[in-house]
């Protein structure tokens, strides 16, 4: 009995952290095409002509809406435009509370 | 705004200064939550405690309270980027302060390089916007006579006239 329970504890801890560990992972990617998109704008606002940034950003671009499309059907909402079924944007913690760190 | 690139330029670079308000905001409020009595007084923060506990209040570093009267806009397009390109400096130079003061804590020191660094960037593309604006100005200008003016304009009017929406 002990045993058992002990198993569960353990492979529902590791489960945790594992689900914790894809959340960072998918956080961080988002973060890192979110400022990649924000500073090929800003290179593309005064260099509008740049074949080779403007095919970054396209690709930056598509790559960070799917994967933050992915991440919020799972996570819950990343901003109060993405709709939802439940009212998810009420969970804590808060990216200044150390929430999707 | 007499040139689109400028105009372009200004909005995107002001929307990410509002971000990083909010990312210096997040270091001052994660340094002090959970800060003890003791602590503040010893951090020297005795005072802003007393008017603001741990509160993010927008204020200098030598505690004057933040006003519109910093931001400055003077009505002239070139004023105005040449005053954007002092902020970003001014900028830059506080957050290579700040990280003076805050040598020994790498999570506060690394934010604070990033900062510093898109300050940098920000200095370049509106010194590109200026850069095309001065050009802009300099351009040879061409004026059309009243004549030929007044001309195009009453067949502009005769197509409106024609135009079968009352």
């Amino acid at each position: 009995m002990m045993q058992e329970d002990n198993v569960r504890e353990e492979r529902s801890s590791c489960m945790c952290n594992n689900n914790d560990n894809i959340r960072e992972e998918m956080i961080t990617k988002i973060k890192e095409l979110n400022f990649a998109v924000i500073e090929l704008g800003l290179y593309l606002d005064t260099h509008p002509e740049d074949e080779k940034a403007l095919c970054l950003h396209r690709r930056y671009a598509k790559e960070l809406k799917e994967l933050k499309d992915k991440y919020q059907k799972v996570y819950g909402p990343l901003s109060i435009y993405y709709p939802c079924n439940k009212w998810r944007w009420l969970e804590e913690p808060w990216p200044w509370e150390r929430g999707n760190f | 705004m007499p040139d689109q690139k400028a105009k372009a330029i200004l909005n995107d670079i002001g929307t990410e200064e509002l971000a990083h308000l909010e990312m210096v905001g997040t270091i001052v409020h994660q340094l002090t939550k959970g800060a003890s009595i003791e602590e503040i007084e010893k951090a020297g923060l005795g005072a802003y405690y007393t008017d603001h506990g741990v509160d993010v209040y927008p204020q200098a570093a030598s505690g004057t309270p933040f006003t519109a009267s910093y931001i400055a806009c003077k009505g002239d397009v070139i004023a105005n980027l040449q005053e954007d390109l002092a902020a970003e400096q001014k900028a830059r130079a506080t957050y290579e302060k700040l990280i003076d003061l805050c040598r020994d804590e790498p999570d506060v020191v690394d934010p604070l390089r990033f900062l510093r660094e898109r300050e940098v960037v920000h200095f370049q593309r509106f010194g590109e916007a200026l850069r095309g604006v001065q050009d802009k100005l300099a351009e040879k200008k061409f004026y059309l006579n009243d004549t030929l003016v007044n001309n195009n304009a009453s067949i502009l009017s005769t197509n409106d006239n024609n135009c079968n929406c009352k």
